[in-house]
C-alpha cells in the first residue's frame, strides 16, 4: 500500500532519477546549487527581492523585458557552451581505445541539449530580447500592442528553460538530438523522462515564442508613429516583422508535431511508430517544416542590426533600402519551400530533391543582394571602426563563407555524401556563430548604451571580438575537413588516429572561444565599473540615424514624451539636419500599462504542469492545470490595467534630461 | 489627435502636441485573427497528418465501418446552428440589448453541449467498438483531429461561461463588446474548420 500512495505522490520520479552515479553532473550541481544560494543569499542580505519583483518580474515594459530575455540568453549561454565544450574535450581525446571521459549514455544528453539550449534558449531569448527592447522605440511606440501578453511570453519561456535546466540534476535529458526524430524518440526507444523534458520544455517556450510574434506583428502594423508608413520603418522593424510573421506562421507546426509526438508517447497512438501504419518520416517533413523558417526567424533580425550598424557607422543612409525590404520578404516566403534540403536522403525521388535543391539554391540570391548592399553602403562612407562595426565586418566575411557551404549542400547528389556529416555541422555553425552570434554582440554592443546610459568598455570588448572570431576559425574549419573525409556527427569515439589532430585544433579554438566568452562578461563588469567615465549623457552616442536615439539613454518609463512625427527613413538624422528642437514645456499626461504578476504564476503553473506531465505526477498535472485557467480566467476580471502618469512627473523627468544636455554645450 | 498634416510649406512639425493615444484595444481583432491563423496553422498540420495516415487502417476497421453520417449530419446542425445563434447575439448586442444577448449566448452554449455530447457518444460508440485511438494510424489521426476540434470547442464554452458572468456583472461595456466580438470569430473559426473535417474526414471518408 505505501508503495501504490508513493508511486501516486512522486508518479515515476525515485531517489535512483537523481544522477548520484555520474560524478561530473554531482560536480556541476554542487557548484550551481553553492552559486545559486550565494546569488540567493546576496539578493536577500541586500533586501533586492521587493525592488525585482515590482521593478522587474511582474513588469510589462517592453524595454525590462527585453532586458531580461537577454539576460536569460546570456545565462543559457553559459550552458550551453558548457556542453559544446565537453564535447570538443571528448572528441580530441577518445583515440586509440580511449573512452575519453564521457559514457554514452551522457554524451548523447550533452550534444542534445547542446543543440535545444542554442538555439531554443540563447539565440531565441537573445533575438526575441533585441526586437522587445528596440522595436517599439525605433517606431516611436510607448510600449508594444499587448503588454501583459509580452511579460507571460516571456516568462514561459523562462518556464521551457527551467524544465531543460532540471534535466540535468532531476532525471535525465533526451538523447535523441536536438530534433528527436522517432523512431528513436518514440516510447520504445527512450522510454525514459528524457525526450518528456524535451517536449514539455518546449511546448511551454513555444507558448511564449507563439504569443511575443503576434504581439509583435500588431505593435508594428499598428502602433507606428504618425507619417511612419511601412516603406520608412528602420530596416530593423522590417527584419522583425518579417521574423514575427515566420514565427506566427511555423511555430504551432512545431506545437502540433510535438503533440503528435506527446500522443504517441502518453496515449500509444500510431502516428511515428513503425506499425500499425504510423510514419516516422512524416515527423522528419513536419518538424522541418517548422526547422527551415527558424533558421531565418534567427538570422533576419541580425540582418537588421547589421544595416542599422552599417549604415550608422558609415555615416552614411543605407545603400538599396528598397532591395534590402524586398530582399527580406523574399527570404521570408522563400524559406517556405526548401525545408526537404535537409533529408534529400529520405529518398523522395530526382524531380522532388531537384525541386528543393533549386529553391534552396535560389535562397543565396536574395541574401547575397543585402551582403552588396551592405558593402556599398560602406563605399566611400566615412567608416568608424568602432565595436559593433567590427562584429559586422567579421560577419561579412565568415558568413558569405557559410553561405557558400550552405548552397554546396543544397545540390542533392553531394549532400547524400555530406549528409550528417561534420561537414554539415561546420556549416551550420558557421552561418548561425558567424552570422547570429556575432550580429547579436553587434547589437548588444549598439544599444547597450541605449539601455543602460554607458557604453560597453571598447578594449575587452576586443578582446572578446578577437578570441571570438579566430576562435571561430580554429574550431570550425577542421570540421569542415573532417567532414569531407567522411566523418559523420555524434560520434563519441574514433578509430582512426588520423584524425585526431584535426580535433585537438578544434578544442583549441573552443578554448579561444572560451577565452571570448570571458572576456564578454568582464567586459560588461568593467563597463559597470566604469560607467561614469563611459556614460553617454546625449542619448545618442554614436551619431545615430533611427529613432531611438532621440529619447534619453536609458529612455524614461514612457519612451517619448511627445509622439514623434515621421518624415524621412532615417527619422532622428533628418530631424538633427532640421535643427529639431526639444520640446520643454506643455507635457500632458501619459497613458501607460499597469504591471501585473499573473505572467510569472500563469509560467510558474506551467512550469508544475510540464514537470507533473514529465514525471506521471498526475494529481500535480491536474491540479496546476486547473490553477493555470483560474488564474487566466480571474485575470480576465480585472479591467483595470493601465494608469497615468502625471504630467508633473513627465515634466520633472525632461528637465532632468535638458539639464543634462545642457552640461554637455 | 491633431492632424498631422505634413506639407513643405508649413513649420515641420516634429512631434504632435497632443496626446497621441492608441484607442484602447486598438491592436486586439488584428492579434486575435492573427491567433486564429496560427490556430488554422496546427489544425493544418492535424488535417496534414490525416491526409497522409488516414488511409494506414492496420488491418483494423475503415471509416464505412465505423461512421454514422446520420449523426454526424445531426452533429453538423447542431454547430452550424449555434454559429447563427451567436450572429443573433452579435446583432442584439449591436443594440445594447443585455438579457436578449445573454439568452442567445445560452441558446448557442446549449447547441454547443448538444455537439460536444453527440460527439461524445460517436467517440464511445467506436471505443467499445475496438477502434481506439490506438489501433491504426488512421484512428490516432481521426480521433486526434475531430478530438482537438472538440477540445476548442469545449474550451470556447468555458469562455463563454466566463463571458456571459462579466456581461451580468459589468454590462456591455467597451471591452465586453471586444471580448464578444473574439469568442464570435473564436467560434465561426471553429465552424469553419468542423466543415473542413465533416467533408475530408466524413463525407470522403465513406467514399474510400
Amino acid at each position: 500500500m505505501p508503495d501504490t500512495l508513493t508511486k501516486f505522490i512522486f508518479g515515476r520520479l525515485t531517489l535512483e532519477s537523481l544522477p548520484l552515479h555520474e560524478p561530473i553532473v554531482v560536480a556541476t550541481f554542487v557548484a550551481v546549487a553553492l552559486g545559486g544560494i550565494a546569488l540567493l543569499g546576496a539578493i536577500t542580505y541586500f533586501k533586492l527581492w521587493t525592488y525585482l519583483w515590482r521593478e522587474w518580474f511582474t513588469s510589462v515594459d517592453h524595454k525590462k523585458i527585453g532586458i531580461m530575455y537577454m539576460v536569460l540568453g546570456l545565462v543559457m549561454l553559459l550552458r550551453g557552451f558548457s556542453d559544446a565544450i565537453m564535447m570538443r574535450l571528448q572528441q580530441a581525446i577518445a583515440f586509440n581505445g580511449s573512452e575519453g571521459y564521457l559514457n554514452s549514455h551522457h554524451y548523447d544528453q550533452i550534444f542534445t541539449a547542446h543543440g535545444v539550449i542554442m538555439i531554443f534558449f540563447v539565440a531565441m531569448p537573445f533575438v526575441t530580447g533585441l526586437m522587445n527592447f528596440v522595436v517599439p522605440l525605433q517606431i516611436g511606440a510607448r510600449d508594444v500592442s499587448f503588454p501583459f501578453l509580452n511579460s507571460f511570453s516571456f516568462w514561459m519561456t523562462v518556464g521551457g528553460a527551467i524544465l531543460v535546466m532540471a534535466s540535468l540534476f532531476v532525471g535525465e535529458f533526451a538523447r535523441t538530438g536536438w530534433l528527436a526524430y522517432p523512431p528513436l524518440s518514440g516510447i520504445g526507444y527512450s522510454p525514459d523522462v528524457g525526450v518528456d523534458y524535451y517536449i514539455w520544455a518546449l511546448q511551454v517556450a513555444g507558448v511564449g515564442t507563439t504569443l511575443s510574434g503576434i504581439n509583435l506583428i500588431c505593435t508594428i502594423i499598428k502602433m507606428r508613429a504618425p507619417g511612419m508608413t511601412m516603406m520608412r520603418m528602420p530596416v530593423f522593424t522590417w527584419t522583425s516583422l518579417c521574423t514575427n510573421v515566420l514565427i506566427v506562421a511555423s511555430f504551432p507546426v512545431l506545437t502540433a508535431v510535438l503533440s503528435l509526438l506527446a500522443l504517441d508517447r502518453y496515449v500509444g497512438t500510431n502516428f511515428f511508430t513503425n506499425d500499425f501504419g504510423g510514419n516516422p518520416m512524416m515527423y522528419v517533413n513536419l518538424i522541418w517544416i517548422w526547422g527551415h523558417p527558424e533558421v531565418y526567424i534567427l538570422i533576419l533580425p541580425l540582418f537588421g542590426v547589421f544595416s542599422e550598424v552599417t549604415s550608422t557607422f558609415s555615416g552614411k543612409r543605407l545603400f538599396g533600402y528598397t532591395s534590402m525590404v524586398y530582399a527580406t520578404v523574399v527570404i521570408t516566403i522563400l524559406s517556405y519551400l526548401v525545408w526537404l534540403h535537409h533529408f534529400f536522403t529520405m529518398g523522395s525521388g530526382a524531380s522532388v530533391n531537384s525541386f528543393f535543391g533549386i529553391t534552396t539554391m535560389i535562397i543565396s540570391i536574395p541574401t547575397g543582394a543585402k551582403i552588396f548592399n551592405w558593402l556599398f553602403t560602406m563605399y566611400r562612407g566615412r567608416i568608424r571602426f568602432e565595436l559593433p562595426m567590427m562584429w559586422t565586418l567579421a560577419f561579412m566575411l565568415t558568413f558569405v563563407v557559410g553561405g557558400m557551404t550552405g548552397v554546396l549542400l543544397a545540390v542533392p547528389p553531394a549532400d547524400f555524401v555530406l549528409h550528417n556529416s561534420l561537414f554539415l555541422i561546420a556549416h551550420f555553425h558557421n552561418v548561425i556563430i558567424g552570422g547570429v552570434l556575432f550580429g547579436l554582440f553587434a547589437g548588444i554592443a549598439y544599444w547597450w548604451p541605449k539601455a543602460f546610459g554607458f557604453k560597453l568598455d571598447p578594449f575587452w570588448g576586443k578582446v572578446s571580438f578577437w578570441c571570438w572570431v579566430v576562435g571561430f576559425w580554429f574550431a570550425f574549419m577542421p570540421l569542415y575537413i573532417l567532414g569531407l573525409m567522411g566523418v559523420t556527427r555524434r560520434m563519441r569515439v574514433f578509430d582512426d588516429p588520423s584524425l585526431q589532430i584535426w580535433f585537438v585544433i578544434a578544442a583549441f579554438g573552443a578554448v579561444l572561444i572560451a577565452c571570448g566568452i570571458a572576456a564578454f562578461l568582464i567586459q560588461i563588469f568593467v563597463s559597470i565599473r566604469r560607467r561614469e567615465a563611459l556614460a553617454d549623457p546625449t542619448g545618442d552616442p554614436w551619431d545615430g540615424r533611427t529613432l531611438e536615439w532621440s529619447t534619453s539613454s536609458p529612455p524614461p518609463a514612457y519612451n517619448f514624451a511627445f509622439t514623434p512625427v515621421i518624415r524621412d527613413n532615417d527619422a532622428w538624422w533628418e530631424m538633427k539636419q532640421a535643427s529639431y528642437i526639444r520640446p520643454l514645456a506643455g507635457f500632458k499626461p501619459i497613458h501607460m500599462p499597469s504591471n501585473t504578476g499573473t505572467g510569472i504564476i500563469l509560467a510558474a503553473f506551467s512550469v508544475a504542469l510540464g514537470f507533473g506531465l514529465i514525471w506521471y505526477i498526475w494529481w500535480l498535472a491536474a491540479l496546476s492545470f486547473v490553477c493555470l485557467i483560474a488564474t487566466a480566467i480571474g485575470h480576465t476580471f480585472n479591467y483595470h490595467r493601465d494608469f497615468h502618469i502625471p504630467a508633473a512627473e513627465v515634466s520633472q523627468t525632461e528637465k532632468t534630461r535638458t539639464t543634462l544636455l545642457a552640461a554637455q554645450g | 489627435m491633431t492632424s498631422t498634416a505634413i506639407t513643405a510649406d508649413t513649420e515641420p512639425v516634429f512631434h504632435l502636441e497632443e496626446e497621441h493615444a492608441h484607442a484602447e484595444g486598438g491592436s486586439t481583432m488584428l492579434g486575435f485573427w492573427l491567433y486564429l491563423m496560427s490556430d488554422c496553422l496546427i489544425f493544418a498540420m492535424l488535417f496534414a497528418a490525416y491526409g497522409v495516415l488516414g488511409g494506414n487502417y492496420a488491418a483494423g476497421p475503415a471509416p464505412k465501418d465505423l461512421f454514422d453520417l446520420d449523426l454526424v449530419a445531426v452533429n453538423t446542425a447542431m454547430l452550424l446552428f449555434s454559429s447563427i445563434t451567436y450572429g443573433f447575439a452579435m446583432l442584439t448586442m449591436d443594440k445594447g440589448r443585455v438579457a436578449a444577448t445573454q439568452a442567445w449566448l445560452a441558446v448557442t452554449m446549449l447547441f454547443g453541449l448538444a455537439f460536444l455530447s453527440i460527439e461524445l457518444y460517436e467517440f464511445a460508440h467506436m471505443i467499445h467498438e475496438g477502434a481506439t485511438p490506438q489501433r491504426s494510424a488512421f484512428l490516432s489521426s481521426f480521433f486526434t483531429l475531430v478530438g482537438t476540434h472538440g477540445l476548442h470547442v469545449t474550451f470556447g464554452i468555458v469562455w463563454m461561461v466566463t463571458l456571459m458572468i462579466q456581461v451580468a456583472r459589468y454590462g456591455l461595456i467597451e471591452a465586453n463588446r471586444r471580448r464578444l466580438m473574439c469568442l464570435s470569430m473564436f467560434w465561426h473559426f471553429l465552424d469553419v474548420v468542423w466543415i473542413g473535417v465533416f467533408t475530408f474526414v466524413y463525407l470522403m471518408g465513406m467514399l474510400r
